[in-house]
């Protein structure tokens, strides 16, 4: 038999089959999510970068919401002249998406003119624009704070009938849902207002450093730009704080690994005064310091510390054994912005001519200029407001099963945002009838089937991507959000028979070369398993993570560029890092040894 | 010892003294002047040369018959050649010539009057082409006495009148009182590793990165092409280890028992162990930034680590030549509105 040619394409989406069994709970995606005859034309690529694993019904939101958001800053907001926005198809619970691009010459001359009286303007007043967009993040996480929490009392409290309120409380429910789903919709439009452009300039700089410098590592232009003091390490920097007072005020005794948090602070609160000042401070560092996830917010399985202690608590009682050893534990900003001075300086002298230093300085600070924002806007976005939104369904899904609709809260994330709004609809019904919702009959069967879909999707495995391989891809957002390019393509094509070797490719991310013994962490329970000396393995890594960096000796994710927080962090940690490798936790096995090479990103499994 | 009209140390020579100490002579100097460790050595000047042809000619004539020779006649040209390098080799050294320079050699190798030594040829010429044929591979190493050691001062003198460096001289019409010949006699480095080091990438010509190719042993090894060496690419500023490739390293030059060096098998368990420490390549990127900065230009440059100190020396740098020829359009000019840059990405195909 002849082997198949290689760069013919990927499967076409009309041969991918849903996995036989799970087709009701393929069905509860939205028709124009499904895959159908005309999309075979189209390439497609499955979005590991963001959706690693099988999406539950309801988390499948996050995909609807980024998209609109990003196809109108990029179609109709900025009008960027060679693309407009992303397609998204779902089959198995994994998103495909498919870009736009626009290839009329005269229609990108059109786009172009537009493009630059939008965009250009955003450039030059970035920092004005990028102030008030804090502002405006911020009133949209206030009001999101300000949602009342869905409840049904018996009666409708006898105040707001005297005070003549005219509305009743199962209104409330409605009224909340739709706020609730309504700010998430809105945040995502926040988080496209300036991602595309900030991304951009800092691509223009490395594009220019990667022509000048054709052998500079992407780390080494990350360190350029990366900001020193973004948001993005303030949740690790608490955490030092918090060691630090501990040992000041004497109670650091208390934290022992491997007693749980809850334990920690109940011993606290009879510690008398210093331990109760300790609470304190942790209470101001949690707000608004602990809204961070341990993912990327896309999961509502990510919980924000805030909501489990178990992460931030784990780091701490090495963080004080260094505290105790004389160790200063605030990160030498000073020191770092020097550094990063001298960095600059030492790559703009080996530069060919002062007509290319002059080309350097323009893109260099413009590249600084926008970069705040492309640090800081996690924080805002993926984390705090994305906590507030799961957290609130999350209360939708406690009233739920507190009336029967499925046995636990976090089953109603097996619902769609549609269907959820459906099953309010019939508790508020049943509330103001006086019946019984019909939702108890109703939701069980169909919870408990998308729970065994999800299993059954995460044991098969996705094609990268779908259809014809188009020429070259010529799409900046594409090529920006997930570093698809045409020679990424063909290593996709040429990899499918390596699955056994023992190397896993990824991005390099922070260097030097290590060994040890990997440990796959897949969720935040397992980090207790974490040994001294031992490889972090993991999905995504996050700057959430950072706490426990200090016991490892390298780091490898499936997901994540050399940008990505995880790199920034493991670098100022000086641990060896690969990120993006794709698939590195299911092809390590948890305790293989295994040698880090973060320097030209690769894991060889030993 | 002070240096001479003859002997020239290198702590007293620089790249200026290039006339009279040659280009090899004039570079290690300079290195060393520069705070650059290399082997402990001085050059044979020009002087001792011009008052070695000056009693050659006593006996018969030298450089009038070279400027009698026609280029195209090739039967003539090497029978001149021939005789010539054979009264070089064959002659006594000029009394004051021989003195300094078995006392320079004495000095030189302190107490062990057997201690090896390299006779390197330096040629005096700023052409390139004449330079090559003119010896530029004449490198006697590990050679162990001051006779022998004076023989192959003669031999690198010799080299002037190949039949190739003759011709060329010829076909250019160069007069032949301009020519002369420096010889270079250094203390041999054992060397555990030896290799040469690029400041700028012979690959893409990347000027931020350093690339090191090593192999164990002497570096002929490695600059003979008879073993594929390990190589890293650092980054100039970083230090960044971007590329390690191990290779499997067969055989090493070592010194032979009589003099000369010879090829033997690498140890089973030092075939593929890297034959450079990271702490070491680190020191090397540190030398070759000083050589660079002192230079103002890329250089390539031979280097070694000795067996016994572990010590980090230079045998020879010279300027990168191949990638500085190219240089030409600016990767990006600035612009009148700095906003236009980021049109390369969002503009489309390019």
């Amino acid at each position: 038999m002849k082997a198949p040619e290689k760069s013919t394409g990927f499967p076409l989406p009309s041969s991918l089959q849903v996995v036989p069994g799970t087709e009701r709970a393929q069905a509860a995606y939205p028709y124009h999510t499904q895959f159908s005859k005309g999309d075979d034309q189209r390439f497609w690529f499955y979005n590991s970068m963001h959706f690693p694993e099988p999406m539950s019904a309801f988390d499948m939101v996050t995909a609807e919401a980024a998209y609109c958001a990003l196809g109108a800053a990029n179609t109709r907001v900025h009008c960027l002249p060679t693309t407009l926005g992303i397609d998204h198809r779902i089959i198995n619970g994994r998103v495909y998406i498919g870009g736009n691009a626009v290839t009329d010459p005269a229609e990108i001359a059109r786009r172009t003119e537009e493009f630059q009286k939008r965009a250009f303007y955003y450039y030059a007043n970035w920092e004005r624009l990028y102030a008030q967009w804090k502002e405006k993040m911020k009133a949209l996480i206030q009001s999101a704070q300000a949602l009342p929490k869905p409840q049904l009392p018996e009666f409708e409290p006898l105040a707001n009938v005297h005070a003549g309120k005219g509305v009743a409380a199962n209104h409330f429910l409605l009224d909340t849902y739709q706020k609730t789903l309504e700010g998430y919709f809105r945040m995502w439009h926040h988080h496209f207002e300036f991602l595309l452009l900030g991304y951009g300039a800092y691509l223009t700089f490395f594009g220019f450093c990667k022509k000048a410098f054709p052998e500079i590592t992407d780390q080494t232009i990350a360190r350029m730009v990366a900001g020193i003091e973004a948001e993005i390490f303030r949740p690790d920097d608490e955490l030092r704080r918090l060691a630090r007072r501990a040992v000041e005020l004497g109670v650091d005794a208390k934290f022992r690994e491997g007693v749980p948090a809850e334990e920690i602070i109940k011993t606290l609160e009879q510690a008398g005064k210093p331990g109760r000042e300790w609470l304190e401070e942790l209470q101001a560092s949690r707000d608004p310091w602990f809204n961070i996830n341990v993912g990327d917010g896309f999961y509502h399985y990510h919980r924000a510390w805030n909501d489990d202690l178990s992460m931030p608590f784990a780091g701490l009682p090495e963080y004080m054994r260094r505290v105790r050893a004389g160790e200063s534990l605030e990160r030498p900003v000073q020191k770092l912005q020097a550094e990063r001075r001298q960095l600059i300086q030492d790559y703009r002298e080996l530069l060919g001519s002062d007509d290319e230093r002059a080309a350097y300085d323009q893109m260099i600070t413009l590249a600084h200029r926008v970069f705040p924002y492309v640090e800081g806007h996690k924080f805002y976005c993926e984390h705090w407001y994305t906590n507030l939104f799961f957290n609130k369904i999350r209360e939708f899904g406690g009233l739920l099963s507190a009336n029967g609709f499925f046995p636990d809260a976090e089953d109603v994330f097996h619902l769609t945002h549609y269907e959820l709004k459906t099953a309010i609809i019939d508790l508020m019904s049943a509330w103001s009838n006086g019946s019984a919702p019909r939702g108890p009959d109703y939701w069980p069967r169909i919870v408990a089937e998308r729970k065994a879909a999800i299993r059954e999707w995460a044991r098969h495995e996705t094609p990268p991507a779908l259809g014809p391989v188009p020429e070259v891809i010529d799409d900046p957002a594409i090529v920006m959000l997930w570093g698809i390019t045409r020679e990424s393509l063909d290593a996709w094509l040429s990899a499918s028979g390596d699955a056994d070797g023992k190397e896993v490719r990824g991005f390099a991310a922070s260097s030097g070369v290590v060994e040890g013994p990997a440990r796959i962490v897949k969720s935040v329970e397992e980090i207790a398993r974490l040994q001294k000396g031992d490889i972090l393995v993991c999905q995504v890594t996050n700057p959430t993570w950072a706490p426990i960096f200090q016991k490892i000796v390298g780091a490898v994710s499936d997901i994540g560029g050399s940008m990505s927080h995880a790199a920034i962090v493991a670098r100022e940690y000086g641990l060896p890092a690969v990120v993006g490798t794709g698939n590195a936790t299911s092809r390590i096995k948890d305790g293989q040894r295994i040698r880090v090479d973060g320097g030209r990103g690769v894991v060889t499994i030993l | 010892m002070a240096s001479t009209e003859i002997i020239g140390w290198f702590a007293d020579i620089g790249l200026h003294d290039r006339p009279h100490v040659g280009g090899k002579g004039g570079s290690l100097g300079e290195l060393q002047r520069a705070g650059i460790a290399v082997p402990a050595g001085f050059v044979v000047k020009t002087g001792a040369f011009e008052r070695f042809v000056r009693a050659l000619e006593q006996d018969a004539p030298v450089r009038a018959r070279i400027e009698s020779l026609d280029p195209d006649d090739l039967g003539a040209v090497t029978a001149c050649c021939k005789e010539i390098r054979a009264r070089v080799e064959g002659a006594q050294l000029p009394d004051d010539v021989l003195q300094e320079t078995s006392a320079a050699h004495t000095a030189l190798c302190e107490k062990h009057s057997a201690a090896p030594v390299a006779v390197r040829s330096s040629a005096t010429t700023e052409d390139a082409i004449d330079a090559s044929f003119a010896g530029l591979q004449d490198t006697y190493l590990w050679v162990t006495d001051l006779a022998q050691t004076l023989h192959k001062v003669r031999s690198c003198w010799a080299s002037l009148y190949s039949v190739e460096s003759v011709t060329y001289r010829r076909r250019k019409a160069l007069p032949e009182d301009g020519v002369a010949m420096a010889v270079v006699i250094q203390r041999m480095v054992n060397a555990r590793t030896a290799g040469v080091m690029f400041t700028r990438s012979p690959v893409t010509g990347d000027r931020s990165v350093i690339t090191i190719e090593g192999a164990w042993g002497l570096g002929s090894a490695v600059v003979g092409g008879e073993v594929t060496p390990d190589r890293w690419v650092l980054g100039k500023i970083t230090g960044e280890i971007s590329v390690r490739e191990i290779s499997e390293k067969l055989i090493q030059h070592v010194p032979a028992a009589g003099g000369g060096t010879e090829s033997i098998p690498v140890a089973p368990e030092l075939l593929e162990a890297p034959c450079m420490s990271d702490a070491e390549l680190q020191a090397l990127r540190d030398i070759g930034r000083s050589v660079e900065r002192h230079y103002g230009r890329a250089q390539d440059i031979e280097w070694a680590v000795d067996r016994d100190t572990q010590q980090i020396l230079l045998l020879q740098s010279r300027p990168e030549t191949v990638w500085s020829a190219k240089d030409a359009d600016p990767v990006a000019r600035a612009a009148s509105d700095p906003l236009s840059h980021v049109m390369s990405i969002f503009g489309g195909r390019r």
